[in-house]
């Protein structure tokens, strides 16, 4: 990708530093010693084959699990670096409404199935004290616009949606109050493959549009290839390689890596 | 057994013991949801055991007791309980606003402003204001601790989406104290300005759902609503067919089924007490005679 060397900017501070993050459930190791530094506007692909702790690891830098060793930092927007396990509880989910954006792979989790689509994404606004409803149903509609909703549908609930618009809710739901972090995981999955194709060109233009630093859970390739600046290789809990997107993908060092982009299907 | 059959107002002195530190609690931190260790009553959930309970925790042999059931003293629900703490408590009962100092109510607050000393006790069915939207309780009690109350909003923006205006009619979601976001229990919402710095103490009982809440004398109880959107009282557009009130809240009764209709106070009290002071309405020429319908 072109992009990628402009994102990567020397005099930009890093959003996000993970520090030898690692989790483990007993003896059952889920993710060790994942050190890495996010900056702004950069996308990173987390991939590798199911159990291999990418989701563990996304949790772990939203801080939804707290980590058995290492620790998250994150730059506020006052531009102090601060470690997430030590944030007050409301000051974390205050994060998780403002300035973070959270991707759930099955949209009825990200959304409220049975409200209505423009209360979907005026939610967070309300969160944050707006209280004029109006504006909220204005910044929604232009919002369902941005994602390719139709503004007849605002009033209908997600639960009347297909699978593809949901999704592109959920993405305008948690862009509605311009986070600068957004977490995403399978974005794309269990949608077709065309429909994929559009969820991943709106991605991508939200993404440099809004200058979002997102972090991508996926087990897809081509969704790391289209939209990511760098990826991250993880097999049995550990990083093992790590590297600017196309590098990664198109000269893969270790065998492993090799094996997983030689298994992808010819188009 | 040499012990009484019943003490004093139904309940053993430890549970009420248990009920009146729920309450101070309640009082301590209004519109905050208070668990307690709800009894079986003799009734069924659903039929004020909530607010039975509360009543029998603060009643004393000198209290006069009204029972009221969607203003009205003259209903079952109404009956039972008064005759219930007049037989277990012996305390004095009446149907008169104004001479009560407990009153157990359902669905309204009485139109004649309440004053100081007195206690309006609530029976609630559904305490928690988040709960068809957040059916999580762990999750709807850290939102209260944190007090994230964005999710209240987006049922007033549903109603607005939907109607075009706040659709809601009743359990109108408030604010208390500038903190805890409560429901009123399903008193209308044109009930909801006289919860507002009332000098009366309220208190609310929720039997099956086991929480105890209040609004102390003097609170500030503000309705949630919108800039654009302000919250507005609600009213049939009639005066009272009985006693002419153009103030009080209407219950519509169908009589016949030619269309005919009446609009009448909810409050029986305050209709009789207007009646006897001489008012009338269209329906009510002649007082002790029934009126011949359709």
């Amino acid at each position: 990708m072109v992009e990628s060397n402009d994102a990567i900017q020397g005099d930009q501070q890093p959003l996000l530093i993970a520090e030898r993050l690692g989790k483990s459930y007993g003896r059952q190791v889920a993710c060790r010693d994942v050190s890495f530094a996010l900056y702004p506007g950069e996308v990173l692909a987390i991939v590798g084959e199911s159990g291999s702790g990418k989701t563990t690891l996304l949790q772990l830098l939203s801080a939804q699990l707290a980590p058995s060793a290492g620790k998250v930092s994150y730059r506020m927007r006052d531009g102090v670096l601060r470690d997430l396990a030590a944030l007050g509880e409301a000051e974390r989910r205050f994060l998780f409404r403002t300035d973070w954006g959270y991707v759930h792979q099955d949209p009825a989790q990200g959304l409220r199935m049975a409200v209505s689509a423009g209360a979907n994404v005026g939610e967070r606004l309300m969160a944050v004290g707006w209280n004029h409803y109006g504006r909220i149903r204005d910044t929604a509609s232009s919002w369902l616009e941005r994602v390719e909703i139709d503004i007849g549908r605002i009033d209908d609930a997600p639960r009347t949606y297909s699978g593809g618009m949901r999704q592109r809710l959920q993405i305008a739901r948690n862009l509605v109050t311009e986070p600068r972090l957004v977490f995403m995981d399978e974005p794309t999955g269990g949608l077709d493959v065309s429909v994929q194709a559009r969820l991943l060109d709106l991605m991508r233009n939200l993404v440099s549009e809004l200058n979002l630093a997102a972090i991508v859970v996926t087990h897809d390739l081509a969704v790391a290839r289209l939209l990511s600046h760098r990826v991250m290789v993880m097999k049995g809990g550990r990083v093992i390689e790590t590297g600017l997107t196309d590098q990664v993908l198109d000269d893969p060092r270790e065998p492993y890596t090799q094996l997983l982009v030689s298994s992808i299907l010819p188009a | 057994m040499n012990a009484p059959a019943y003490n004093f107002a139904y309940l053993d002195e430890q549970t009420k013991r248990m009920i009146r530190r729920a309450i101070l609690k309640a009082i301590a931190i209004p519109g905050y949801q208070v668990p307690f260790a709800s009894r079986e009553m003799p009734m069924p959930y659903g039929w004020g055991t909530g607010g039975v309970q509360v009543t029998a925790a603060i009643l004393g042999p000198s209290d006069v007791l009204k029972v009221i059931d969607q203003g009205s003293d003259d209903t079952t629900n109404a009956i039972s309980i008064r005759k219930f703490f007049a037989k277990t408590a012996g305390v004095a009962t009446t149907t008169a606003t104004a001479e009560a100092t407990v009153i157990q109510t359902r669905h309204r607050i009485p139109e004649a402003p309440l004053h100081a000393g007195q206690v309006l006790v609530y029976q609630v069915p559904i305490p928690e204001p988040l709960r068809f939207l957040e059916p999580r309780e762990t999750e709807t009690r850290r939102m209260h601790a944190l007090g994230e109350y964005g999710l209240m909003h987006v049922k007033l923006y549903e109603d607005i989406a939907r109607f075009g205006h706040i659709a809601t009619s009743y359990a109108y979601p408030v604010k208390v104290n500038a903190r805890y976001v409560m429901d009123p229990s399903p008193t209308p919402k044109f009930d909801n300005p006289k919860m507002d710095n009332c000098p009366a103490l309220q208190l609310f009982g929720a039997g099956r759902e086991k929480r105890i809440y209040a609004i102390p004398p003097h609170t500030s109880v503000v309705s949630l609503d919108f800039e654009d959107h302000p919250f507005t009282r609600y009213r049939f557009d009639a005066p009272c067919a009985l006693c002419g009130a153009g103030d009080s809240y209407l219950d519509e009764i169908v009589t016949d089924d030619q269309g005919g209709r009446m609009f009448v106070c909810s409050d029986t009290d305050y209709c009789e007490t207007r009646q006897s002071q001489g008012h009338r309405g269209t329906e009510s020429a002649a007082p002790h005679k029934e009126n011949a319908h359709g």
